[in-house]
C-alpha cells in the first residue's frame, strides 16, 4: 500500500467515525443524502461510493455561547485552532487549487454530499485572502436567465442555513436587495425578471417607488436625473459576513480530515497521458488523481499551466467603505443605471461597490476614476452621504468570460475541472458554485446545475447572457 | 485636570478668543487651537466612548491619527459625525457633540458590555448568535445593528460645494516638514515645477516643536526663510490643508485639501480634490509614536508623549498637572523636559530600558526628573480620568512596587515612519532592527510606467529619525527624483549648503511590544492596541491561537486597524504582538495591505462639481426646449431626454399616446428624432468596411439610397439595427439607435483600429451635427408641400431613397424612411436650424392637425407593424434569425462580424425561440416581460416556458392589446393559445399571430 492508498484509507476511517457519531441525529436531508449516494453508486459514473459525511459539525470542538462563557473562565486559552495546518502529504485523491470560498465549498461539498475527504485545498496566500475578502457581500438570486436562477438560488437556499450547517456564523442576513429602475427600459427588464422568477421558484416583486423610498427613507425618488420608477425587490436576499464564509467552510474542512495548507503556490500541473496527476508546488510535487482548479482572478494562468486556454479577461473591479455611522441603510441597493451599490454593514460602515477597469490587469488595485463615478452617483441618489468619509478603499482582479456567466466545466486534460468566471459577482454563488463543483469532480460529469456552464458552450454559441438583467458589476 | 498654561502656545493668538460648545455646554478658546486643544484647555479629557465596550476615551494623540476624539460637527445640513477633533481648527460658533453613548458621555449604559468584555473576546460573534434558528435574524442582528456605527449620518442634504483641479508637476513634495521643505528647495531650485503639499495648517512639522536650531537659529526662523523662498520662485506651488491622500499608478496622487472646513459657508468650496499627475513624488510624511501596551493604557489622561508636548508647545496646554512618562526610548525625555519647563510636575520618567544614560536622560536627571529604569507600567488607576499608575519591573509578570499618584501619562514605544503613500503603488518596506520599524525598502521603490522609481522617501518617513540626518535626506531624495527626470538638471546648480544642526546623540531604544514583558493572561486583556475597536492584546492572541495566522487573517477577526484611523497607531504593535505570538520575527509576519486613502475623504469632494444639473448632464436636442414648453413628460433614454408623450391639460398619460397615434394614422405627426445616431463613414475602404460591420451588403448600396441594416457582435447577437443612407461615393450615413450612438461608433473603432488598421476609412459621431424630424402621416407629403422647395413627390423621391434639397428655405436632406408604417419623411438641418424648422412644420402643419408625438407613440406604431426595437425584442441572446431578419443577412458576402457565430450549433438549432405577434383572447394588453408556461419542470425544479413577451402595448389603431414575443417554433405555431402566468397567480391567454397587426403588405408608407 502506497501513501497515497495509506491516506485514503485513514481517510475513510475518519468518514465512518462521522458516520456513527450522527447515526442517531440521520434526519429528513440524511436520507436523502443517502438517496444521493446510492444514485452515485447506480450511476457508476464515479468511482466514489463511499456514503457522505454528514456529520462534519460533530467532529469539531462546538461554538457556542456556552462555549465561550466556559472559555473565559480561562483567560479564552482552550480555543482550538479554527482550521490545522499540515504539511502536504506527497498524494491526495483531489487537489483543489484556490483556498477562497468557491474552492472551500468545493472541498465541503466533496466531504459532505460524496464521503471523500482525501482532499488537499492549496492557496498560494492566505485563505479567503482573494475575491472572497474583497466583495460587497451582496447575495441574491433574482437572475433571468433559468441556469443562472437555478445555481444562484441554490446558493442563496444554502446561505440561509450555513452558519447553522458549519456551527460558525456567517451573518447571513437577509434583509432584501434592491435593483433600482431608472429607465423604462430597466423598468420593464425588471418586470421580464420578476416574471422569470416566479417560474423558476425565486421570490421577488416589482415594487413601487413609493414602497421604495418606504424601505429607503434616505434615498431621493424624484431624481432630478434619473426618477425612480420602481424596483426589482428580492425580500430574502442580503449579505453575509464574508470571511467567516472562508473561515467556517476551512474549519469544516478541517475538521473532516482534509488539507488547507496555505503559503503553497501551484506552479506548475502534472499529467501523463493526457490525465492529470499532481501539480507542481513552492513546496513540491503533489500528486492527485482529480484536480480542480477554482482561482478566480488567475484562472488564465492556471488553465495554461494545464495547457489549455479560457474564454477569460482578468480586469480589476473596486470597493470601498465608508466610516461607520449609525445605520440608515436597511437593505441593499443596486442602481445599474448610474453604477453603484450600496448597503450598510452591522458595523454601521457603507459598503460601496462601483465598476470595472476597461483594461486587463492583475494589480488588485484600480483606476480612481471608477471610484469617483460610484460616489457621485451615489451622492446624487442618497444625498446625506456627502459629508460622510471614503476610510478605505480596494481592487480585486476578476474573472470575466464572454457571457459574463461563470464557467463550471470539465477541461481538455483529463482529470482537471475548473470553476471559474463569476466575473463581479461571485461571493454570492459561494455554497451553490462548490455544491456544483463537487458533483462534477465526484462524479466527473456535471449535475444539472453544472451542466449548462460547460466550457463547451462558448463553441456551440449557447450562451448564458445575464446582460439584460445586469449591466453592470454586481 | 488640564488646563491653559500662562504663558507660551507658539500656535494660539490670546488675544483672539474664540466661543464654541461641546455637548451643548459653551466652552472658550482662543484662534490657532484645534478643537482638542481647545477642549484640553477647558479640563476636558473624556471626549468619547470607544466602538464595543463603550470604555471612556480621551483625546491620545494631536493630529491625524488619532483614534478617540470624534466628535459630531455643526448642525442640519453641515452636520459631520466623526471628526476627529484633533484635526478640527477652532473657528467661533464651531458646535461638537461626543458620540457612541446613551444616555451620555459622563454615564453610557453602553458600558455594561464593558462589565461583559470578558465574554466578548475577538470574534466571539463568529461562535454564537446562531441558535435557535432564526434568532440571528430576528434578535441578535437587530440588536448588533442597534450598537451599529459612531456618529449618526447627517440628516439633511449637504449645502456646501466642492471641486476638483488637475495639476501636472515634475515633482510632488508630500509633507511640510523641514525634510520636505528642503526637497522642495533642492528641486525648485532647478527650475523643476514642483508642488509642496502640507496636510495641516500649519508648515515645518515637529521640528518648531522640538526646539531644534538650524544654523543656531530656531527651527521656525528656518522654515519661514525656507517658505519665502520657495513663494518667490513662481515654479513652486504650495498648500497647506492639502492632505495626500492616495498615490495611485502612473505617477497620479490625489490630494484632499480643506478650503473652507474651518470657515463654513463663507461661500467657498469645502473641500477640494486635486488630482495631480506627478512625474515624481517625494513622501516626507513623518512618523507616527507608538502607544505602548500596559494595562489601563486607554484611560482618559493617557495620551502620546509626543502629543503632550504639542500640546505644551504648540498651545500652551497642559494635559495633566502630575504627568508621569513612560517609555523605551530617548525621544520622551523631550516631553519631559518641555512639561518641567512649564512648570508642571513630572514625577517620574517610567524607562523599559534596563539603562537608561543617554544625554537626554542626563539632562532630565538634571532638572531633577526621577527617572526608574527596567520598570514598567503594571497598571493605570481611574477609569474617566488617570489618578495614578502603578510601577513594576519591566522583566517581570508585573508585581507592584510602587504607586505614583499623577493625573497624566505620556508614553512612547518609539517612532514609525509614515510609508503609506510610499506602500499604496507597490513600494516594499524593510523591517529596521534598531528602531523596531518598518522603512521604504529603497531597493523596491514603486515604479513609473518607465519602470524607473517613482516615490522617494525622505526625512522620518525614510527612517532618518535625527534632524540633520533628515534635512540632509530631503535634499537626497529630490536630488534622486530630479536624477530619475533624466532632465540633467539636478547638475544645474551647486549644491547649497544644508543648515548646521547641533549633533544629537541619542540611546538605542528596546522594543517592547507588552509591558510588563511577561504580563500575566489576566492583564492583557485589559492591554489596548486598537483603542477605537476595542482590540487587545489578547485578541491578537487569541487570533494566532486560533489560526488566524496571517496578519490579515488577525485583523479581519480582531478587527485591528479596521476602525476610521486605520490603525496609525495600533498596526505595527499588533503585528509585533502577533508576531510574538507566532514565535517569528515581525518581518515574516508582514504588514496589512497599505490602501488608500490615508486619511478619510468626503464623499462631496469625490463627487466634486458633479451634483445636480451637472451630475451627468442632461443632452438636449435643437427642440428640447420647445418641448418643455409644450408639456413633454420626459423619459430618459441614455444621456437624452426624449418626450415620452405630450399630454394636454386634464388628459392622461395614456390618453395623450392614444391621441398622438391616431392623429399620426390618420392626418400628420412630428417626432423630434434627433437623438437617433448618426455616424459618418468615408473614404474609399467604406463599402468595404460597411459590409464587415452590417449583416447586409452595404457596398452595392447607391448613393441616393437607404438601406435598413443590422449591426452583430462577434459572437452573432444583434446589437443594433438603423437605416444606411450613402451620401456619395465614398461616404456613408449611418443611423443607429439613440441609445447605441457611441457604443456602435466604439465598435467601428475598434475594429478599424485593432483588426483593420489599414483600411483607408474615417468614422465621425455627427449624432448632435444634425436636427432631425420625422414627419408622418398620410397628409406628410402635403405638409412638405406647403413649405415650398424640392420635390417631394412619389416619383421624384421614392421609399427608401434621399435627397438633398431646399424647404421652407432650409438646406435639408430628406430620407424617406418609416418606423410607423405611414408615409414618413426624416428631414435632416444642421443642428443650430433645428428649433426653426420644427416650429415651422408646426405652424404650416396647423392646417393639417399636425401634433408633435413622443417616443410612447413611436414604440407603439412600430410594435403595430411588427418593427423590432433594439432592447425590448433583443437583449444579447437574440440573432437576427430569431426575430425573421433573415432576409437582412447577405448570403453573398464571404465575411461580417457575427457569421461565423451564426454558423454554431446552438444558433442554428430548430428550437430557437422566434417572432411572433401576440393577441390575447379578452383583448387586454399583455403584461411587459410575461413568460409563456410549458409544461412541467426541468431538472432544476424551475417551470419550463416556451416562450416570452418581449413588447406589449394597447393599440389604438386595433383597439386592443397587441404583442410582440419570441417562442419556441412560433412561426408554425400560428393559432395556438399560450398560457402566460402573471404576478398575482393570473393566467392570460393570448393567441399566437402574425407580428405585424397593420398595414401587412406595406402599403401606406409607400404610397
Amino acid at each position: 500500500m502506497g501513501p497515497a492508498e495509506e491516506g485514503r484509507q485513514k481517510a475513510g476511517g475518519n468518514v465512518a467515525n462521522f458516520r456513527s457519531s450522527a447515526a442517531s441525529s440521520l434526519g429528513k436531508r440524511g436520507a436523502a443524502l443517502h438517496v444521493s449516494s446510492v444514485i452515485v453508486i447506480l450511476s457508476g459514473a464515479a468511482r466514489v461510493s463511499r456514503p457522505p459525511c454528514r456529520s462534519v459539525v460533530e467532529a469539531m470542538k462546538r461554538y457556542s455561547a456556552l462555549a465561550i462563557a466556559r472559555e473565559a473562565a480561562r483567560y479564552h486559552r482552550g480555543w482550538e485552532r479554527a482550521w490545522a495546518s499540515p504539511e502536504p502529504k506527497g498524494d491526495y485523491e483531489i487537489v483543489i487549487v484556490g483556498a477562497g470560498g468557491h474552492g472551500l465549498a468545493t472541498a465541503y461539498y466533496l466531504g459532505r454530499n460524496f464521503g471523500i475527504t482525501d482532499v488537499a485545498v492549496l492557496e498560494k496566500g492566505w485563505l479567503g485572502g482573494g475575491n472572497t475578502g474583497r466583495n460587497t457581500t451582496i447575495i441574491r438570486s433574482n437572475y433571468l436567465q433559468d441556469p443562472s436562477a437555478a445555481i444562484y438560488e441554490k446558493a442563496r437556499a444554502l446561505y440561509e442555513t450555513m452558519s447553522r450547517d458549519l456551527n460558525f456564523n456567517v451573518m447571513f442576513s437577509p434583509r432584501g436587495v434592491m435593483m433600482l429602475a431608472q429607465t423604462e427600459h430597466e423598468r420593464r427588464g425588471y418586470l421580464r425578471t420578476v416574471h422569470a422568477n416566479a417560474l423558476q421558484g425565486v421570490k421577488t416583486e416589482f415594487i413601487t417607488p413609493e414602497r421604495v423610498k418606504e424601505l429607503v427613507p434616505i434615498i431621493r425618488i424624484e431624481g432630478p436625473r434619473y426618477p425612480v420608477l420602481g424596483a426589482l425587490w428580492q425580500p430574502r436576499g442580503g449579505t453575509a459576513r464574508h470571511d467567516a464564509v472562508a473561515w467556517g467552510y476551512a474549519r469544516a474542512c478541517s475538521a473532516m480530515g482534509m488539507h488547507i495548507i496555505q503559503n503553497c503556490e501551484v506552479t506548475g500541473i502534472v499529467s501523463e497521458g493526457g490525465r492529470v496527476s499532481g501539480v507542481e508546488t513552492v513546496r513540491g510535487r503533489i500528486g492527485c488523481r482529480k484536480l480542480a482548479i477554482v482561482v478566480a482572478g488567475h484562472s488564465g494562468r492556471l488553465a495554461e499551466m494545464a495547457g489549455f486556454r479560457l474564454p477569460i479577461e482578468s480586469v480589476a473591479l473596486q470597493a470601498l467603505v465608508s466610516e461607520p455611522v449609525r445605520p440608515v441603510l436597511d437593505v441593499v441597493v443596486m442602481a445599474n443605471t448610474v453604477h453603484g451599490y450600496i448597503s450598510q454593514s452591522d458595523k454601521g460602515e457603507l459598503v460601496i461597490g462601483g465598476g470595472t477597469d476597461g483594461f486587463n490587469n492583475y494589480t488588485q488595485r484600480g483606476s480612481f476614476h471608477h471610484v469617483e463615478e460610484t460616489v457621485r452617483a451615489l451622492v446624487e441618489t442618497f444625498p446625506i452621504i456627502s459629508r460622510l468619509r471614503m476610510m478605505r478603499q480596494w481592487g480585486g482582479i476578476v474573472d470575466m468570460t464572454g457571457d459574463r456567466s461563470p464557467i463550471i466545466s470539465k477541461t481538455p486534460l483529463e482529470g482537471c475541472f475548473i470553476n471559474c468566471g463569476w466575473g463581479t459577482g461571485g461571493f454570492k454563488a459561494i455554497p451553490g458554485s462548490g455544491w456544483a463543483m463537487a458533483e462534477l469532480v465526484a462524479r466527473g460529469t456535471p449535475g444539472p446545475l453544472a451542466a449548462p456552464f460547460g466550457l463547451e458552450r462558448f463553441r456551440e454559441g449557447r450562451f448564458i447572457d445575464e446582460s439584460v438583467a445586469a449591466g453592470v458589476a454586481h | 485636570m488640564s488646563l491653559r498654561l500662562s504663558s507660551g502656545g507658539r500656535l494660539i493668538e490670546r488675544d483672539r478668543p474664540l466661543d464654541f460648545t461641546f455637548n451643548g455646554r459653551r466652552l472658550r478658546g482662543l484662534a490657532g487651537d484645534s478643537l482638542a486643544s481647545a477642549l484640553l484647555a477647558n479640563g476636558q479629557m473624556l471626549v468619547g466612548r470607544s466602538f464595543k465596550y463603550h470604555r471612556p476615551r480621551g483625546v491620545v494623540a494631536s493630529g491625524v491619527e488619532e483614534p478617540n476624539a470624534l466628535v459630531g460637527l455643526g448642525r442640519g445640513g453641515r452636520f459631520e459625525p466623526n471628526r476627529r477633533a484633533t484635526t478640527v481648527e477652532l473657528f467661533d460658533g464651531l458646535e461638537a457633540v461626543s458620540q457612541n453613548h446613551w444616555p451620555g458621555l459622563g454615564f453610557d449604559l453602553g458600558a455594561l458590555n464593558d462589565l461583559a468584555a470578558r465574554f466578548l473576546p475577538a470574534g466571539f460573534y463568529y461562535k454564537t448568535f446562531m441558535a435557535p434558528r432564526g434568532a440571528w435574524e430576528k434578535l441578535f442582528e437587530p440588536l448588533i445593528r442597534r450598537a451599529a456605527g459612531l456618529g449618526r449620518a447627517p440628516e439633511e442634504p449637504d449645502p456646501d460645494g466642492y471641486e476638483h483641479f488637475h495639476v501636472h508637476v515634475d515633482v510632488l513634495v508630500i509633507g511640510g516638514g523641514i525634510s520636505g521643505l528642503q526637497a522642495a528647495l533642492t528641486a525648485g531650485r532647478t527650475g523643476a515645477r514642483v508642488m509642496l503639499v502640507e496636510q495641516g495648517p500649519h508648515w515645518g512639522g515637529r521640528a518648531p516643536v522640538e526646539g531644534v536650531r538650524l544654523d543656531g537659529r530656531p527651527a521656525a526662523e528656518w522654515v519661514d526663510a525656507a517658505l519665502g523662498e520657495l513663494e518667490r520662485m513662481g515654479n513652486v506651488h504650495l498648500r497647506r490643508r492639502a492632505m495626500a491622500v492616495g498615490v495611485y499608478d502612473h505617477g497620479y496622487a490625489l490630494l484632499h485639501e480643506r478650503v473652507a472646513a474651518h470657515t463654513p459657508g463663507d461661500g467657498r468650496p469645502r473641500h477640494r480634490l486635486w488630482k495631480v499627475r506627478a512625474r515624481r513624488i517625494i513622501t516626507a510624511t513623518g512618523a507616527l509614536e507608538r502607544p505602548l501596551a500596559f494595562v489601563g493604557n486607554d484611560v482618559p489622561g493617557v495620551m502620546l508623549a509626543s502629543a503632550v508636548r504639542d500640546y505644551v508647545v504648540n498651545w500652551a496646554v497642559a494635559p495633566g498637572r502630575r504627568t508621569v512618562v513612560v517609555t523605551n526610548n530617548d525621544d520622551a525625555y523631550r516631553s519631559a523636559l518641555v512639561l518641567r519647563e512649564a512648570g508642571l510636575e513630572v514625577p517620574a520618567i517610567v524607562d523599559a530600558r534596563p539603562q537608561a544614560d543617554g544625554p537626554l536622560v542626563q539632562r532630565a536627571r538634571e532638572m531633577g526628573i526621577r527617572v526608574v529604569s527596567g520598570s514598567a507600567i503594571a497598571g493605570v488607576k481611574g477609569r474617566r480620568r488617570v489618578r495614578g499608575v502603578r510601577l513594576c519591573a519591566h522583566e517581570g509578570e508585573g508585581a507592584v512596587l510602587e504607586e505614583i499618584a499623577c493625573d497624566a501619562v505620556a508614553m512612547s514605544g518609539g517612532w514609525s515612519p509614515v510609508v503609506h503613500l510610499w506602500s499604496h503603488c507597490g513600494g516594499k518596506l524593510l523591517w529596521e532592527e534598531g528602531q523596531a520599524h518598518f522603512r521604504p525598502d529603497p531597493q523596491r521603490p514603486p515604479t513609473g510606467a518607465d519602470g524607473a522609481p517613482l516615490v522617494f522617501a525622505a526625512g522620518n518617513a525614510n527612517g532618518r529619525m535625527e534632524t540633520a540626518a533628515a534635512l540632509a535626506d530631503g535634499q537626497v531624495a529630490a536630488e534622486a527624483a530630479l536624477k530619475a527626470l533624466g532632465t540633467g538638471r539636478e547638475r544645474g546648480g551647486a549644491r547649497a549648503p544644508l543648515p548646521a544642526v547641533a549633533p544629537e546623540e541619542v540611546a538605542p531604544m528596546l522594543p517592547v511590544w507588552l509591558m510588563p514583558r511577561k504580563a500575566g493572561a489576566k492583564a492583557r486583556m485589559k492591554m489596548w492596541l486598537d483603542f477605537q475597536n476595542d482590540v487587545k492584546v489578547s485578541d491578537v492572541e487569541l487570533a494566532a491561537r486560533e489560526g488566524y495566522e496571517s496578519v490579515e487573517h488577525t485583523k479581519r477577526y480582531t478587527t485591528l486597524g479596521m476602525a476610521t484611523d486605520q490603525g496609525k497607531l495600533s498596526n505595527i504593535n499588533g503585528l509585533a504582538v502577533l508576531s510574538e505570538a507566532l514565535g517569528q520575527p515581525v518581518p515574516q509576519t508582514g504588514t496589512t495591505t497599505f490602501r488608500p486613502p490615508w486619511a478619510p475623504v468626503s464623499f462631496g469632494a469625490i463627487a466634486g462639481e458633479a451634483r445636480g444639473d451637472l451630475f451627468q448632464p442632461v443632452r438636449e436636442t435643437p427642440i428640447h426646449r420647445w418641448h418643455e414648453t409644450h408639456g413633454a413628460h420626459w423619459e430618459p433614454v441614455g444621456q437624452w431626454r426624449r418626450p415620452y408623450a405630450y399630454p394636454r391639460d386634464g388628459e392622461s398619460l395614456h390618453d395623450a399616446v392614444i391621441r398622438e397615434v391616431r392623429n399620426a394614422r390618420q392626418a400628420v405627426g412630428l417626432l423630434d428624432a434627433s437623438t437617433l445616431g448618426k455616424i459618418l463613414v468615408r473614404g474609399p475602404d467604406a463599402g468595404r468596411f460597411l459590409d464587415m460591420i452590417y449583416t447586409n451588403m452595404m457596398s452595392t448600396l447607391k448613393p441616393g439610397r437607404c438601406r435598413y441594416g443590422l449591426i452583430c457582435n462577434e459572437n452573432g447577437f444583434l446589437i443594433d439595427d438603423g437605416v444606411v443612407v450613402r451620401l456619395d461615393k465614398e461616404t456613408f450615413l449611418c443611423h443607429t439607435t439613440t441609445g447605441g450612438a457611441e457604443r456602435i461608433h466604439e465598435h467601428m473603432e475598434r475594429w478599424l483600429q485593432t483588426e483593420w488598421w489599414d483600411w483607408r476609412v474615417f468614422t465621425a459621431d455627427l449624432t448632435e451635427q444634425y436636427a432631425q424630424i420625422a414627419v408622418v402621416g398620410p397628409k406628410a407629403r402635403a405638409l412638405l408641400e406647403r413649405l415650398g422647395g424640392m420635390d417631394v413627390s412619389r416619383e421624384s423621391l421614392p421609399f427608401m431613397e434621399w435627397r438633398a434639397g431646399e424647404l421652407a428655405g432650409f438646406a435639408v436632406r430628406v430620407f424617406r424612411i418609416s418606423f410607423s408604417g405611414e408615409l414618413s419623411y426624416e428631414i435632416a438641418v444642421p443642428a443650430g436650424q433645428g428649433l426653426a424648422l420644427w416650429e415651422r412644420l408646426v405652424e404650416e402643419g396647423a392646417a393639417f392637425g399636425i401634433m408633435p408625438y413622443g417616443t410612447e407613440a413611436l414604440h407603439v406604431m412600430r410594435a403595430e407593424k411588427g418593427f423590432i426595437m433594439i432592447g425590448d425584442e433583443t437583449d444579447g441572446t437574440v440573432i437576427p434569425q430569431d426575430l425573421g431578419l433573415g432576409w437582412a443577412i447577405s448570403k453573398k458576402k464571404a465575411d461580417y462580424l457575427g457569421k461565423r457565430a451564426h454558423q454554431r450549433p446552438h444558433m442554428t438549432d430548430p428550437n430557437r425561440w422566434k417572432l411572433v405577434g401576440l393577441e390575447t383572447l379578452d383583448g387586454s394588453v399583455l403584461p411587459d416581460g410575461a413568460y409563456a408556461a410549458a409544461e412541467g419542470v426541468n431538472e432544476n425544479g424551475q417551470r419550463k416556458v416556451q416562450g416570452r413577451v418581449t413588447s406589449s402595448y394597447f393599440s389604438p389603431t386595433l383597439g386592443r392589446g397587441i404583442a410582440l414575443g419570441l417562442v419556441e417554433h412560433g412561426p408554425e405555431r400560428m393559432g395556438e393559445v399560450l398560457a402566460f402566468p402573471a404576478t398575482g397567480g393570473r393566467i392570460i391567454r393570448a393567441r399566437i399571430v402574425s407580428p405585424v397587426f397593420y398595414d401587412k403588405d406595406g402599403e401606406k408608407q409607400n404610397v
